[in-house]
């Protein structure tokens, strides 16, 4: 089976019902991608179908067929995301950090307080209370 | 005062580009070659006999383990020597480790069935019934009659606080590897030297045979302080059998079931005041549900016990408190340690006070605020870095609490507020006896930092780079940290008790300024060239004055404190019976913020997790077994529940800490709480147990 990963064209011989998490952590060696819950609650696994967000936990590889998934490895090094959540406290700990980023990738352009509050209200971070990854994100899509 | 070019500046983190690009390797992100996954079998009573173990699975290509495996002693050392590593004859709680199993091929170490039969026994939950006090602490000052006798009228209340997962978005995880016949031991983890130490025990292996590596941690809050000692025990144990590195990394579920928690508390309090507010004697019992076993419950009880009176003057106190055992799983590390639960209490029973009297709980706690000179219960003298008046008038003044409290009266909005404190560094003697060392090494890039400190998400790394550099008079990107490596760094003590800025950052600060002496005019690197490298190595020593007995609870219980006020704004659905946080404001008085984006970091987090405490986080037991073990229905803080923040830092140095800094970590859980419940009464809503729950919310309207 083959899907597209952070633009290059991966085949995957994992089981079909494989976690794409698993498949994105063990055999594309993308370990930026993290498992919190496994149970789509934390959302520390959030990478981009299509563009989409989703918790890669929650999805069986077969789902993927054809897609293409960014993580954030995918995003390189310096997107303004990423930038401005090491300039502006967004990362704390880090294990939130890669899924926050993804998550907040697919808010859209300039977003308001409100849109991003409800943009990640699926992905927990237990170290930040927030208010520095909703500055960090603002900082980032001003720019 | 002279400009600082990275002291109180916001630079950027050390690790922070590794963190936002994924590069940032945490335990499960490391590969290990020829690696054993391992599987702990656990208890599935809260008490009885083991009376027989079956194995139901081919055990081709399995390693399995029980007590009888280990080579030193059974114990998982800490402070008692009561807790197994793994249980032999006896069970004590449900989850408790008694076998490990372990092979290459996760699907049939999943599917390997191991039945286990007990004698089971009657297990107790109660912790004002246990049998079993793990400690004992008594707090006298003054005469408690002669202040009693002086009241015109006593409050009395009953405040109770129920569990609290640390829920680190890392679960606790380990690999441990078997090298030179002994043992080097990877994982997430707040304090090396407790990991080795216990090792060196469980393993019977001499110090140079164990290594401890902490590797990136996603976050801790205590629950990585003493767990990982138990989850590395198991680890190393499959290690040195096998032969094999050996892979041991809790889901979810296994995280919440078994490992530690906040201890839950029943706190009760007999006051004395004056009709104008003034507290004449305050009479304080405390009970804290220790679980099976004692792991640090002695020292959280200590910090609950020291805590317990608020940041108040009163010259009569009687505090009276016991940690006990009950058959559920050990509580221990987190976040405030005691603090949360004691001081909820005292400022929940405040507004009670202030209710009862007709005063405004503003003015109750102006009258009653520690000034620079008092003395607290312990007859701690505080120091002129006593902030608790300032940060009380900088509270209220910033959000109209007066003239809310009148505004918002009966309508279903309420506004309370909370003083709080918080101890920096080790209860009493501690830090005496921890004698933590670090080291600065001058090397050709310039200086590397070596400290056991953990950077757990609270920025140790950035904020000790700052100190150093500062000190040293060299840009910040010239200080290097090493990674927290037994092999290579000194024991500055655990990351924990909000000591690693005011405590090991002051060692560094000494090693700076022995090193700069040294240096004279030379840059580091022009002094390398012409001299090599060289280390400097600091030992923690007692500021002078600081005295403390341990025997009697009497002295300084800490060498600084911070202080803090909460105010929070609550709305109450009298259809769904939620009560929502709407606003939320904190001033924190820190001594010196070293890097102020990071202790506003602190600050913010820690308050979202005082929120969570206060109204969402709530551990179900059910027969010793927390029956929601998993993030559907254990809720912590998402975005949509924390509510805006305005944080207000103030800063009245501390002479022993560097650059005038004391804790921060801990104190911000401290406060949430007590504020919420004082704001549901304000609501009309009284509620004297958290976390206050709609179903809790329901019964008091009702």
């Amino acid at each position: 089976m083959k899907v597209t990963v952070n633009r290059k064209t991966v085949t995957v011989k994992a089981h079909p019902l494989t976690r794409l998490l698993d498949v994105l952590r063990e055999e594309c060696g993308l370990t930026g991608t993290k498992e919190g819950c496994g149970e789509g609650e934390c959302g520390a696994c959030t990478v981009l179908v299509d563009g989409e967000a989703v918790n890669s936990c929650l999805v069986p590889v077969a789902q993927v067929k054809g897609t293409r998934i960014t993580t954030i490895e995918g995003l390189g090094g310096s997107h303004p995301l990423q930038r401005a959540f090491v300039e502006h406290g967004g990362a704390q700990c880090g294990i939130c950090t890669p899924g926050m980023i993804m998550a907040a990738t697919a808010l859209g352009p300039r977003p308001s307080l409100d849109e991003i509050r409800t943009g990640l209200a699926g992905n927990l971070c237990r170290c930040t209370g927030y208010a520095a990854i909703y500055r960090s994100v603002q900082r980032a899509t001003k720019r | 005062m002279p400009i600082r070019r990275a002291v109180g500046r916001n630079v950027l983190r050390k690790e922070g580009h590794e963190k936002v690009t994924g590069l940032a390797r945490y335990i499960d992100d490391i590969r290990f070659k020829d690696v054993l996954y391992v599987r702990t079998i656990r208890s599935t009573v809260a008490a009885g006999e083991i009376a027989d173990i079956n194995y139901h699975f081919d055990r081709t290509g399995f390693t399995v383990i029980d007590y009888r495996d280990i080579p030193g002693r059974n114990i998982v050392a800490l402070i008692d020597e009561d807790q197994p590593c793994l249980a032999t004859t006896r069970v004590r709680h449900i989850a408790e480790p008694i076998l490990l199993l372990a092979h290459s091929d996760r699907t049939r170490l999943a599917a390997a069935e191991v039945a286990i039969t007990y004698r089971e026994t009657t297990p107790n939950f109660d912790p004002e019934r246990s049998t079993l006090s793990f400690k004992t602490i008594a707090i006298e000052k003054g005469q408690l009659d002669r202040g009693m006798a002086e009241a015109d009228v006593v409050v009395d209340g009953e405040y109770r606080a129920g569990h609290q997962e640390q829920l680190y978005i890392e679960p606790n995880g380990v690999v441990a590897v078997p090298e030179n016949g002994g043992v080097t031991l990877y994982g997430s983890l707040q304090c090396p030297y407790y990991v080795h130490r216990a090792l060196t025990v469980l393993l019977n292996l001499p110090a140079e045979k164990v290594r401890v590596i902490q590797t990136e941690t996603g976050g801790g809050f205590g629950g990585k302080e003493e767990y990982p000692s138990m989850i590395a025990g198991h680890a190393a144990l499959m290690a040195m059998k096998s032969g094999r590195p050996a892979k041991l990394i809790y889901d979810r579920v296994e995280d919440m079931l078994a490992t530690t928690k906040r201890h839950p508390a029943i706190v009760r309090h007999r006051t004395g005041v004056k009709k104008d507010g003034r507290l004449t004697a305050m009479e304080i019992d405390v009970v804290l549900d220790g679980g099976a076993y004692a792991t640090l419950s002695a020292v959280v009880l200590s910090r609950g016990m020291i805590h317990a009176s608020g940041p108040y003057r009163c010259d009569h106190v009687r505090a009276r408190g016991r940690a006990t055992m009950t058959n559920t799983p050990p509580n221990g590390a987190f976040r405030g340690f005691g603090a949360p639960q004691t001081q909820f209490a005292i400022e929940a029973h405040m507004d009670v006070i202030a209710d009862r009297l007709g005063i405004d709980p503003l003015r109750l706690r102006e009258r009653n605020a520690l000034r620079p000179g008092d003395t607290t219960a312990t007859g701690q003298k505080v120091g002129k870095d006593c902030s608790a008046l300032q940060v009380l008038r900088e509270a209220g003044r910033r959000t109209s609490f007066s003239k809310k409290r009148k505004t918002f009266k009966g309508s279903n909005r309420g506004i309370g507020l909370s003083l709080f404190f918080h101890g920096s560094g080790f209860t009493g003697g501690g830090e005496v006896k921890l004698a933590s060392k670090a080291s600065l090494a001058l090397t050709e890039r310039g200086v590397q930092i070596r400290v056991a400190s953990t950077e757990i998400g609270q920025g140790t790394r950035t904020m000790h780079a700052q100190i150093v550099a500062e000190t040293l008079g060299i840009p910040y990107d010239q200080v290097d940290v090493s990674i927290a490596d037994t092999a290579t760094v000194p024991d500055s003590g655990p990351t924990v008790a909000s000591r690693t800025c005011m405590i090991v950052g002051r060692l560094l600060e000494r090693c700076a300024e022995e090193m700069r002496g040294r240096l004279g005019r030379n840059t580091p690197a022009a002094y390398f060239k012409k001299h090599g490298g060289f280390v400097v190595t600091k030992q923690y020593e007692k500021p002078p004055g600081l005295e403390w007995d341990d025997e009697t609870y009497r002295g300084d219980a800490y060498g600084s404190y911070g202080w803090a006020c909460d105010v929070v704004e609550v709305e109450v659905d009298p259809i769904t019976y939620q009560a929502t946080p709407v606003a939320f404001t904190t001033v924190h008085e820190i001594g010196c913020a070293i890097h102020p984006m990071l202790a506003a970091g602190q600050i913010e987090g820690g308050s979202s997790q005082g929120l969570g405490y206060a109204l969402l986080e709530e551990v179900v037991m059910r027969g010793g077994k927390m029956a929601n073990a998993q993030l559907t229905n254990y809720i912590i803080p998402t975005t949509l529940d924390t509510p805006p923040m305005t944080t207000k830092i103030l800063e009245n140095p501390y002479k022993h800490g560097p650059f005038g800094a004391k804790g921060v970590g801990e104190m911000p859980i401290d406060g949430p709480a007590p504020a919420v419940v004082n704001a549901l009464r304000h609501a009309g809503v009284v509620v004297s147990e958290i976390p206050a729950t709609p179903e809790k919310i329901m019964k008091a309207m009702l």
